[in-house]
């Protein structure tokens, strides 16, 4: 056997060898795929159908569907096209993205990729869409990485870096915080980028942040360091992950006594949040949009946008939905405004954006991201109903 | 084969192999379709998964459940190796990772310090369960699995939840291929060694291996540690492939499942079946993408069926520990086709 | 002091969740020498059917503890029935076969509960009614709920309930016999088909009422579920030396502490391996477990 595996390792030299002349990688650019001026326009959406996260993956669809067959409605783009949604699911796995969004731009030929919630996910799938100078629109990573993935990646959320921020001068400000406690749920790239800013935006204002307190996505027990976050005495605690474990950890710290406010950021947004019940009063969180804004423009908006998606799905659209809703009226806007399908008038399209969408104002910036204001709203729980009260707007800086 | 005809029939494979490497890169004129270029690249790496891992599970009889914590262990490693030195080792050679020079050479460094790591975890987690008998090496792989994973989200050097998404896409058409031939060659050589018919007598009845003078132990080690260690040259290739960072969600209980069931399917033991299985699982959910659009979810339903009805009707997999060969292939051509069970095996170990 | 009270009570309190489900699992490995990895995914069908019992008496509603005791029997005797059908299709057509493919059934049984479970419920977590009112007692500083309370008084209940059905019933003994040896137990009478059903159905409505205790006390239910908490339920059975009633309950109380106590701890984001690291250490230490007996395999 010995003799054969160095025989073999001899060969495998070989193969060095020989390879000098191919392992390179500098492709060609992809052929340009015939752009065709009439006919329904393939738009690529790919989410978390099923999986771990399926429920934003679900969302996410909903609220992109919801916007595709209103714009249809109204006449579609391009004087009269039609957009054609094709969905295909990444069941909450990277390597599933890329092969998904691979297969839209090759096969299906879609113009434009919206998604995807997860910032680790979009960040995989990205470099795909770069390679083939397709557009990508993401409408619900925050991750600040994603956008410099290169010039064909737009994002029509905040990002991390300002979410903090946002919630970082809510409790200090308004709140008047500042002793500070972080949970963090390392198991999502979300929770842990929103905890980063949150720490040093709070830091930058003269709080003092406790040590991260950091859990697994399948932690179902919160009691042992929120008994740890108890003894420390802070004014505020900062619940940075989803919904479903938000709901736990704030009914788990009422019970230990914990009266202090709980603040969280969109990932929130959900209607089983709802499981936190009474212990919800008094919390906070940063959110796209409120039904109830003061801004007549924007309480209008978000008003039809709730009322259409709950006439259709039966159901409060959570911030996903919201989001992507917002991100195909980027894309039929540019189309109209490129006035055509190709890749780089699109891009070229999409980076001159400014439309007013449910989420706010939707103006692209230079580094493909959006700088748009942020809501907060307060959580009452009253006769078995959660409510999301709108509190304060803090405008991007 | 005489060691000339071994040469030859390497030099050739060698040739084919970097004739489809242009090809399938599109370092020439014509590319395949890159979505199905990505197809055959997961379905290259899944061979190497599941062949490495039939080494331990089909041939030694032992189960870990485990295999995709190897693969992680190999994967980061390597990938933080060529991120962390792969450029300057490169610039050293007068070249840059993404020519031909400095990538296959900063490749099979990486290649070779995935493997190195993964076979310290495998000798680390081997030695301590392999002694026990039973299920307990499951648990503990599966555990360790667990534990590895754990580790990676705690590491934001190497990305934690989000990925590691800096890696240098260095991976290509020639090197997975090169490697999953290697994997099959390497666990055919060892299970035609007195080796393997030491893990196959545990296998089928430890004790009495034991009363025949194998070193039982030692022997599961060794197996294990191959065996992990060909995972961390999957994971090594799969965390470099264009646009498939490692993340440390894809590499738990379930990654190590999905192995399970191409070897299962393919058949406990056969070299040829676990390939076979890693193509038909790798492939089959592109297939049907439309499928699962419909009925969301159904799929993995059906994979579990599939595994409970194969051990209840066909517990040794398709192919059991038969290797599909042109010679077994034509004779169950000219046989009748009652004959199909049992007929003219090309058995193992030939 | 405060602080270490309340982290004893804390992790106490996870602890019993963990006893009850390794309770299961013990029983049925001390019986069938099978990891059923599939115990964690009927302790969360008992979840999910306490779920729709108590929504449709609209327990939310109305708390109330006789609704709470229907719906735990409601739910237990679902599960007594899933987990007989899944003996009777899945498990017994493979008992004869090697020990690999009796695993591999039941990772394939837990597979299909698991992504079933996501197709039928739909993978988004759900909240678990209210079945009975919350309440809070503080005592010196220490608080701790009644749910926690319940959930240890059941799990302590239940385990005596087993020792008894196994060391001082007819049943029991007949148990233990198909346990030491299943040939000579069937010789000697024992309808050694009936008795593992009867093993599967008493596992399984005890994975019913962790499930609905649990459901109680953190009330975010999903498919998933089932699969953490199970394996690390079984690390407890292990711990405490698998095939052990008592064990059990000291395997899954003392992972409950060990993870409470890394918990509170900087290294709280360790806490999901602690079990699994605690598991390589007995293997490598005492592989029987803490109440556990070598046994001497024979030739």
């Amino acid at each position: 056997m010995k003799a054969i595996i160095g025989r073999f390792g001899l060969l495998a030299l070989a193969c060095v060898v020989a390879l000098s002349a191919t392992a390179g990688c500098e492709r060609k650019p992809a052929a340009g795929g015939a752009n065709p001026t009439t006919g329904d326009i393939p738009v690529g959406f790919y989410g978390s159908l099923t999986g771990e996260s399926a429920s934003f993956g679900i969302s996410a669809r909903e609220g992109t569907e919801l916007a595709v067959d209103e714009v249809n409605a109204a006449g579609g783009v391009l004087g009269g096209r039609k957009l054609k949604l094709i969905v295909e699911d990444d069941q909450s796995k990277t390597d599933e993205a890329s092969s998904a969004v691979t297969k839209m731009i090759t096969q299906d030929k879609v113009v434009t990729v919206l998604g995807e919630v997860s910032s680790s996910r979009s960040l995989a799938a990205a470099p795909v869409c770069q390679r083939f100078s397709v557009p990508m629109i993401t409408p619900a990573s925050t991750n600040d990485k994603i956008t410099k993935v290169g010039d064909y990646i737009f994002r029509t959320c905040y990002t991390d870096s300002q979410q903090g921020r946002v919630l970082a001068e809510f409790a200090y400000n308004d709140l008047k915080a500042r002793r500070a406690a972080i949970l963090k749920d390392v198991g999502k790239d979300y929770s842990v980028g929103l905890t980063a800013s949150i720490e040093e935006n709070f830091k930058r204002l003269g709080g003092e942040v406790l040590p991260v307190v950091s859990y697994g996505s399948t932690d179902q027990d919160f009691r042992a360091i929120l008994t740890q976050i108890r003894e420390q005495k802070p004014d505020a605690i900062f619940a940075t992950g989803y919904y479903p474990e938000a709901a736990i950890i704030v009914r788990q710290a009422r019970e230990l006594g914990i009266t202090v406010p709980i603040l969280g950021g969109d990932g929130w947004v959900g209607d089983s949040l709802q499981g936190g019940r009474e212990a919800l009063n008094n919390c906070f969180l940063s959110n796209h949009f409120a039904t109830d804004d003061p801004d007549p423009t924007l309480k209008a908006l978000g008003q039809k946008f709730v009322a259409a998606y709950k006439a259709r799905f039966g159901k409060e659209p959570d911030a996903m939905a919201a989001l992507s809703y917002d991100s195909v009226y980027v894309l039929a806007d540019a189309l109209n405004r490129a006035g055509s399908t190709d890749g780089t008038k699109l891009r070229d399209a999409i980076a001159a954006t400014s439309i007013q969408g449910v989420t706010g104002k939707l103006a692209i910036n230079e580094t493909r991201n959006v700088d748009k204001p942020t809501v907060i709203q307060e959580v009452v729980y009253k006769d078995g109903a959660m409510k999301f009260v709108y509190k304060t707007t803090i405008k991007p800086n | 084969m005489s060691f000339r005809a071994k040469a030859a029939a390497a030099v050739i494979t060698l040739i084919l192999l970097v004739g489809l490497n242009y090809v399938f890169e599109g370092l020439g004129d014509f590319q395949i379709d890159p979505y199905y270029a990505r197809i055959v690249s997961l379905i290259g790496i899944s061979i190497t998964l599941a062949v490495s891992l039939n080494l331990i599970n089909g041939q030694t009889g032992q189960f870990s459940l485990g295999h995709a914590g190897f693969m992680a262990v190999g994967g980061y490693t390597a990938t933080f190796f060529t991120v962390a030195w792969g450029a300057s080792i490169a610039q050293a050679m007068g070249s840059t990772l993404m020519s031909p020079l400095g990538g296959s050479v900063v490749m099979v460094l990486s290649l070779a310090v995935g493997a190195l790591s993964a076979a310290v975890a495998g000798l680390l987690v081997g030695i301590p369960s392999l002694r026990l008998k039973g299920d307990y090496l499951a648990i503990v792989t599966l555990g360790f699995g667990e534990i590895i994973r754990v580790v990676i989200l705690n590491i934001p050097a190497v990305g934690g939840a989000t990925g590691f998404t800096d890696a240098v896409p260095i991976t290509n058409f020639f090197w997975i291929f090169a490697m999953a031939i290697l994997t099959i060659v390497i666990v055919r050589n060892i299970r035609a060694s007195t080796y393997g018919r030491a893990l196959a007598a545990i296998r089928e009845d430890e004790i009495a291996a034991e009363a025949m003078g194998v070193d039982t132990t030692r022997h599961k080690v060794l197996a294990f540690v191959v065996s992990s260690s060909l995972a961390g040259i999957a994971g090594a290739l799969s965390g470099q492939l264009f646009a498939t960072p490692l993340n440390p969600a894809n590499l738990g209980f379930v990654k190590s499942i999905e192995v399970i069931i191409m070897i299962v399917l393919g058949g406990i033991g056969s070299i040829t079946g676990a390939v076979l299985g890693a193509v038909v699982i790798t492939a089959l959910p592109e297939v049907l993408r439309d499928v699962d659009k419909q009925y969301p979810g159904l799929r993995m339903v059906v994979y579990a069926l599939l595994l409970i009805l194969m051990m209840i009707f066909r517990p040794q997999g398709l192919l059991g520990r038969r290797e599909l060969s042109v010679d077994w292939l034509w004779k169950l051509t000219r046989r009748a086709p009652a004959a199909t069970p049992g007929g003219g095996g090309n058995v193992d170990e030939q | 002091m405060d602080t270490f009270l309340q982290q004893l009570i804390n992790g106490l309190s996870l602890g019993a969740i963990y006893a009850l489900i390794a309770l299961g699992y013990t029983m049925v490995y001390g019986v069938l020498r099978l990891i059923n990895f599939a115990h964690g995914d009927v302790y969360m069908l008992g979840a999910f059917a306490g779920f729709f019992i108590a929504n449709a008496m609209h327990l939310d509603a109305n708390p109330s503890i006789l609704g709470a005791i229907v719906v735990t029997m409601g739910s237990m005797a679902t599960c007594a029935a899933i987990g007989v059908l899944i003996e009777r299709f899945a498990y017994r057509p493979v008992r004869h076969n090697s020990r690999l493919t009796s695993l591999i059934t039941a990772i394939g049984v837990s597979l299909l509960l698991e992504y079933g479970g996501q197709v039928v419920f739909g993978a988004a977590p759900r909240f678990f009614p209210q079945m009975i009112r919350s309440e809070t007692y503080s005592v010196g500083g220490v608080q701790i709920t009644n749910q926690s309370l319940l959930i240890i008084v059941v799990s302590v209940v239940m385990m005596f309930g087993l020792e008894f059905i196994v060391h001082r019933t007819k049943i029991g003994t007949a148990m233990r016999a198909t346990s030491h040896n299943l040939a000579v137990a069937k010789l000697m009478g024992i309808n050694t088909d009936f008795i593992i059903a009867f093993t599967f159905a008493l596992g399984s409505a005890l994975a019913a009422t962790a499930g609905v205790m649990v459901a109680l006390s953190i009330p975010k239910i999903d498919p998933l579920m089932g699969l953490m908490t199970g394996l690390k339920a079984f690390v407890a059975a292990v711990l405490g030396g698998i095939g052990n009633i008592p064990g059990a309950m000291i395997g899954g109380m003392l992972i409950g502490l060990m993870e409470t106590w890394i918990g509170a701890t900087s290294y709280s984001t360790y806490r999901d391996a602690v079990a699994f690291g605690v598991l390589i250490l007995i293997l490598i230490v005492r592989p029987a477990g803490i109440l556990g007996t070598a046994s001497v395999e024979k030739v």
